[in-house]
Order: structure tokens, then sequence, then C-alpha cells
């Protein structure tokens, strides 16, 4: 059959293979979904690796460089080809383009390593600076705080994600104190040095409260499960006693008492996907 | 160092920021935190691209670290052609001997100091009083800490550790007048008290901040002034100096400097820079008629011969420390060595040669943020070099253990050898699909049962419920329909 009239083009149409992330996998099973509708709705062939399962870098920053091969091998295994590889994180799209090159950097398959270091994407990333995609559609009521996630330093991660906030409509990003400072989490630093991250995460949680936001969204599902677990338990204990005391001095994050728990939180795929649903794009 | 217990548990660092106070918490947060921001303040209003000083910067020191065959022998012959002595170190020993030898030669009692950390990491200080001969610190911080018995917590302001009231109390212990707190009043009876000191001292002892192999001139920067007053006086300077402070020509350092007071303290300059090269000339009313110069090696040889070599790079300027989180909760002292914060945790192990093992753990305190790396001015890589100190420890560990060198993992979070199961899991899909399917019973166990990292998670966290194989059901029933 001819097409009749003018041919409606469809958006360019991209194979990407989603890398979901282990957390994605077994808790926030909303941000690999998330990732997905996205994806489709920007024209998208999105295949899903069913042997995929982690990145390796919680064996890579424990030092167990040898299980943490292991682990990138079948990953470069599962991803192989030549597929963009998108993940919605911005730690393990740094494990893969950087933290890989270090641990392979005397191994035979280091150009392996590499070659899938150079098709690897962190989600925002690839919408903003692959796609060419600079404002989303749809309509999102909030202030919202982005926490800059460590892995974006030197990297433009945190710019992409920001123009799509910034272009969604009724999206007010507010800025917080000390927002380049780590949250605290740091993989297993989170469970081997809990005072000192414990600390962090209330300095975090204090910067951010401070600024009244509706919602704090973030690239990494990691830092908002750190963040958001220790608001919840701060959210349930009055008294916020944490092990170190924070201290705040005038001029610093205000008093306890000013601050409103529980802390509302979203990755930033989802906050995208549901302006895509308020905007009847997506069902 | 001396003050180094020995084998130490893995979250060393994380317990003493435990058990420190708040005041003293609040003191080292508050004031690294100052410095950062005056910092960056400071770098971004003078410079369109500060970044890109800093991986200049970078490339100046490692070049002249790739080449230091070439430039030390160069600054030692322009540094002895202009009347200097010039001295090598293997090691700590040696270099307090040759100190030592130095003073006794000319019957020096007494001697006046400059900052200078390679002092410290040769415990030069202790080992003077150990062969009866007085040295006093002039650099304000340092001075409070010698006479406190103290250590320095921080690169640049050794006492970012004490508030103005805890300086009150050591000067008024120390006999320096009845306890007051203004800092005009501190810093004029240090002033008065050192005074005499420069005037009786037999020799001055300095460190190097950089010596140019071009001309052999030694740069020292201070903000007290003291370091020449450590000359003016006395017959004699000795400046200890790591061989990693050799910078090819002397205009590499219209960059260095640039950059190393502005990331030190904010400065564009700092206040006194001194270019030495040889004693004083005949033409020169005072300054001293020897200088002595000591390249120290102490392990940096071994370390420029390895993958850490850029940790070589640094320039002493504490940014990294201001920056770091970690640091700013533990504080300096935290880090158990001369070097603290993240250049500390990738210098002092590496420092230790065969005491590896006793620092080693220093390379896991860190959440490995990266800011370290973003506000180095010689852009040393030091989340990287942490990452590869931990790979170390862990081969480290597993050699001793081989051994029979006995096993200090016991009651560990996340003991070593703990990601082999992780990857016979994660490197087989079938097994990572069962442990999607049964990692669901964590959420009915009781806080007890749960293994010890889980525990400690659940100490500061609401866990987050598990849900894991549910993406997955969902695309597969996406793509049937």
């Amino acid at each position: 059959m001819s097409a009749r009239g003018a041919v409606t083009k469809s958006a360019p149409r991209r194979r990407v293979s989603l890398m979901a992330t282990c957390l994605a996998d077994a808790f926030f099973d909303d941000v690999a979904q998330a990732t997905v509708e996205i994806l489709e709705h920007l024209g998208c062939e999105v295949s899903f690796p069913e042997d995929q399962t982690c990145c390796a870098q919680p064996a890579f920053n424990a030092g167990e460089w040898d299980s943490a091969r292991r682990v990138a091998r079948h990953t470069l295994g599962v991803f192989r080809g030549d597929d963009a590889v998108v993940v919605p994180s911005g730690s393990c799209a740094r494990m893969v383009d950087h933290g890989a090159l270090l641990l392979f950097e005397n191994e035979p398959d280091q150009p392996a390593v590499e070659a899938l270091a150079h098709r690897t994407w962190e989600l925002c990333d690839f919408i903003v600076r692959g796609l060419g995609v600079t404002s989303w559609p749809g309509r999102v009521k909030a202030r919202v705080a982005f926490h800059r996630s460590c892995h974006s330093r030197g990297t433009r991660y945190t710019e992409s994600a920001l123009t799509l906030l910034r272009s969604i409509d009724g999206v007010e990003v507010v800025p917080f104190g000390e927002g380049e400072q780590c949250c605290g989490f740091g993989g297993t630093f989170s469970v081997g040095f809990p005072h000192i991250s414990r600390a962090m995460g209330s300095l975090k949680i204090d910067h951010v409260l401070a600024a009244k936001p509706d919602l704090l969204v973030s690239a990494d599902a990691s830092c908002l499960m750190h963040i958001g677990g220790l608001a919840d338990l701060l959210a349930r204990n009055p008294q916020r006693v944490p092990n170190l005391p924070r201290g705040a001095p005038a001029g610093d994050p205000p008093p306890p008492d000013a601050i409103q728990l529980p802390l509302a939180r979203k990755h930033i795929a989802v906050v995208l996907r549901d302006a895509l649903k308020s905007s009847g794009a997506i069902a | 160092m001396s003050t180094n217990p020995g084998p130490n548990p893995p979250d060393a660092v994380d317990r003493f920021a435990a058990a420190q106070g708040q005041e003293r918490r609040e003191a080292v947060r508050l004031g690294s935190k100052a410095g950062h921001e005056k910092r960056t303040e400071i770098l971004f209003r003078d410079y369109a691209d500060p970044d890109g000083l800093r991986r200049l910067a970078g490339a100046i020191k490692q070049h002249a670290l790739d080449h230091l065959d070439v430039y030390l022998p160069r600054a030692e012959a322009q540094l002895r052609a202009h009347g200097a002595q010039v001295h090598f170190a293997a090691d700590a020993a040696e270099a307090r001997d040759q100190v030592l030898a130095i003073l006794r030669a000319r019957g020096a009692l007494s001697v006046v100091k400059a900052k200078s950390m390679v002092t410290e990491e040769i415990e030069l200080g202790p080992f003077l009083a150990h062969h009866q001969i007085e040295s006093i610190e002039t650099d304000l911080g340092e001075f409070i800490v010698q006479i406190d018995d103290d250590h320095p917590s921080h690169i640049v302001k050794p006492i970012i550790h004490k508030n103005r009231r805890e300086i009150a109390n050591s000067l008024e212990r120390h006999g320096l007048g009845p306890y007051d707190d203004t800092p005009e009043v501190i810093t004029r009876r240090a002033r008065a008290f050192l005074r005499n000191k420069y005037l009786g001292a037999d020799a001055g002892i300095t460190g190097a901040n950089f010596v140019s192999a071009e001309s052999g001139r030694l740069v020292l920067v201070t903000n007290e002034g003291n370091s020449r007053f450590c000359l003016a006086a006395t017959g004699c300077h000795i400046a200890l100096c790591g061989i990693e402070k050799i910078v090819p020509r002397d205009r590499d350092l219209g960059v260095l400097l640039n950059m190393l007071a502005r990331s030190a303290t904010g400065q564009q300059l700092s206040v006194y820079t001194e270019f030495l090269r040889g004693p004083r000339a005949p033409q020169q009313a005072d300054g001293p008629e020897e200088m002595h110069v000591i390249f120290l090696d102490n392990g940096r040889t071994r370390v420029l011969g390895s993958e850490y070599r850029e940790i070589l790079r640094c320039i002493r300027c504490g940014a990294c420390l201001n920056v770091c989180p970690v640091y700013r909760q533990a504080s300096g002292h935290a880090y158990r060595g001369v070097y603290s914060g993240p250049v500390g945790a990738v210098l002092s192990p590496l420092l230790a040669g065969s005491e590896f093992a006793t620092l080693s753990d220093l390379p896991k305190a860190s959440s490995l943020c990266g800011a370290c790396n973003e506000v180095c001015p010689v852009d040393i890589p030091i989340p990287d070099l942490l990452l590869r100190l931990r790979d170390r420890a862990q081969r480290t560990q597993q050699e001793s253990d081989g051994a029979g060198g006995g096993d200090r993992t016991g009651g560990t979070t996340v003991p070593p050898g703990s990601m082999t199961a992780f990857a016979e899991v994660a490197t087989r899909p079938w097994a990572w699909k069962g442990a999607l399917a049964t990692g669901g019973l964590v959420n009915h166990l009781p806080q007890s049962l749960r293994p010890k990292a889980l525990r400690v998670w659940g100490q500061n966290h609401v866990q987050a419920p598990w849900r894991g194989g549910v993406f997955r059901k969902w695309l597969a029933q996406r793509r049937r329909s």
C-alpha cells in the first residue's frame, strides 16, 4: 500500500540496551520501568538483556578487584554488540566508563571494556546530548531540590538533568546549601563507616529541607535510598538524635525543629515519566 | 609516626569520628568549610578557567617527577654553585642524623623552625629534644601544637581542631600570661615569646615549598614571616625538602604559587614568598653564613616507580582536606599520621613502606565522592589512587592471611572476601534471578537475624522494601501485550 498524504516522520529510532542497575532490579522497579517508558516515548527500541546483573561497582569499591573483574566481564558479555547502553544511574555509568578502565588497565580484554565505555550513557545525558532532546513536555507543579550525585563530577550529567527538569512546566529547581557535598552513601562506605555516613546524610537532609522543596530529585537511586531511608528514620524519631550530633550554628542549616519530615523524593526518570503522563504523551 | 597504634580495626576512622566531641567536630567542619569556600570564590573570581590551570599545574609537576633524574641533579648543581651544601637522605633516620651532624658541627644548642611537613614526617622535633637541642616551632599554629604536645590536624591549619578558648588556655598553661582569648592578645604574646627565641637561636630549620631546577631557588611561603625571622638572626639555615618538590623552571612558579595560595588559604599570594639559593652573600648584612639543603627520599622513589606516582604532585595546600566530607566529620587526627584527609589516606600508607598494613584502612575511609580531585590544584586523581590502594590492601591482606598472618577481620561489617560470594551470584544469571526472587525474605527477617551489613544499614535507615524481580515481570508483561 502506498502512503497517502504527508508522512509523519517517527522520531529517530535508536536501538538501546537498558542497563537497569541492581538496585532497580531489587528495590526500585519504578525507576527501571519509567526508564523504559521514557525511552520508548522518545522512539527508542529498548531491549533488556535478561542475563544482566550488576556493573561490578560494589566489588570494585571494596578493593576486591578479582571479583569485580569477574562481574564486569559478565556485564561485558551481556551488553556485547553495538547498541547504546543506557543506565538510569550516574554511578553505574561511571563504573562502566571510568572505573572499569582502571580495573582492566592491565588486562587483555581492556579494548572491549573501552568499547562498552564509549557506548554507555547515563539516562539524562543520553536524552539531552545523545538524542538532542532539551525540553520535556507535561506539567509537574513542584519546588524541586536536585541532588547532584558525586558520580556526576567531571561529567555533564547534572547539566543534562537540570536542562530536562527546568524545561518541565511547573518545576522550580531550588538551590540548597553545600550542594556539592556527598550525601554519605558511598556503597559499602555507608555500612563500613556508619557514623560518618549518617552525619553526612543528616547534614544533606538539613540543607535540602531548609530549601523547603516539595520533592528531592536525583539521577541516582542509591543516593536517594540513603538520604530517604535516613530521613524516614529521623522522621520516626522526633528527637532526631543522630549518633553524631550535626550541630547547626547560626547561619548554617536550620535547627531540627524547623525541619519538616518526611522527605518526598523521586528518581528523575520517574519525574520525567510522570510529566509525560500528565501531558497525555503516554498512558 | 609514633602515634600509630599498629594494626587497627578497618573502621578506625569511623570510631574516631564517633568518639569526638561536638565542639571539636564543629571547629573542624566549619573551619574546613570556610577554607573551601574562600578557595572556590577566589579561584573562580580571578580565573576564567581554574580547571585548566589545575591541569596545567598538574602537568608541570608530573613532568618534573617523570624527569626527576634530570631535574634533581640540576637543582643540586645550582644550589652548590651558589654556595649551599646539598645532602641526600634515604630515610627519616638519615635525615635526622644529617641535621644533628650539621648542628653539632656548629655547636648549636637551639634552633627555630618554620612550618614544614617533612620535619613532622621525620619526627625531627622529638629527635632534637632527645639530643638536648631546643627546637621551637615558630608558625603560630605549630607553636600551639608544640606547647600542647599535640599533633597537627591539618596540613595548612595545624590547629583547625582548636577554638580560641583552648588556645588561650594553652598559652596560660605555658606561662605566657593570664587567660585572654582575644586573638590579638594571643598573637602578641606568642610573638613576644618567639622574638626572643629567634634572637637566641643557633640555626633555623625550614621546609621548602618548591625548588627550581633551573636556578636552584628554594621557595618558601608563609603568612607570618616566621621563616625569614628563622633565617635573619641565625648563622645556619637547614632546609628539609622532599625530592618531589622540584619544578623545572622559575617561571613554573608563576602557575604553582598562584594555585598554592588560592587553594590553601584563599589568598592571591601568601604574604611572604622567599626565594633562596645559597647562604648570605658578602654584600648582605644579615642571613645565615651556611645553607644546607637536605633532599629526603623516605619512600618517595618507591612511590615514583609505582602506579600511585601522581600523589607526589601534591603541593600540600590542604584543599582536599577542606572539601572532604569525611575529613570534616572525622578531623585530621583520625588519620593517625602527619598527612591527613584524602591526600593522607593515599600518602601515609604508601610512605609507611613495610608497615603498609597498619594504615591500609585509610583508603577505605572515603565515600569516593571525588570532591578531592575536583579541588586539587595539581589535579591528582585521588579517588582512583584510593581505589588502587584498596585493591592493594586486599591483596596484602590475602598474602598475610595465607602466610598465617592471622585474621583481624572478625566483626567487620564488610569483611574482605565478601565480594567473592557476590561475584558468584552476579556472574550466574539463574542465581541472580533466584536471589531476586528470594531476597524478599529480608523483608520478613527481624533485625537481629539479618546479616551484619543489613543490621548496620537498618540502624541508620528505614529499609526500602525488597521488590526483587518486579521490574522484570512488568517488562515481560508489557512485551507480551
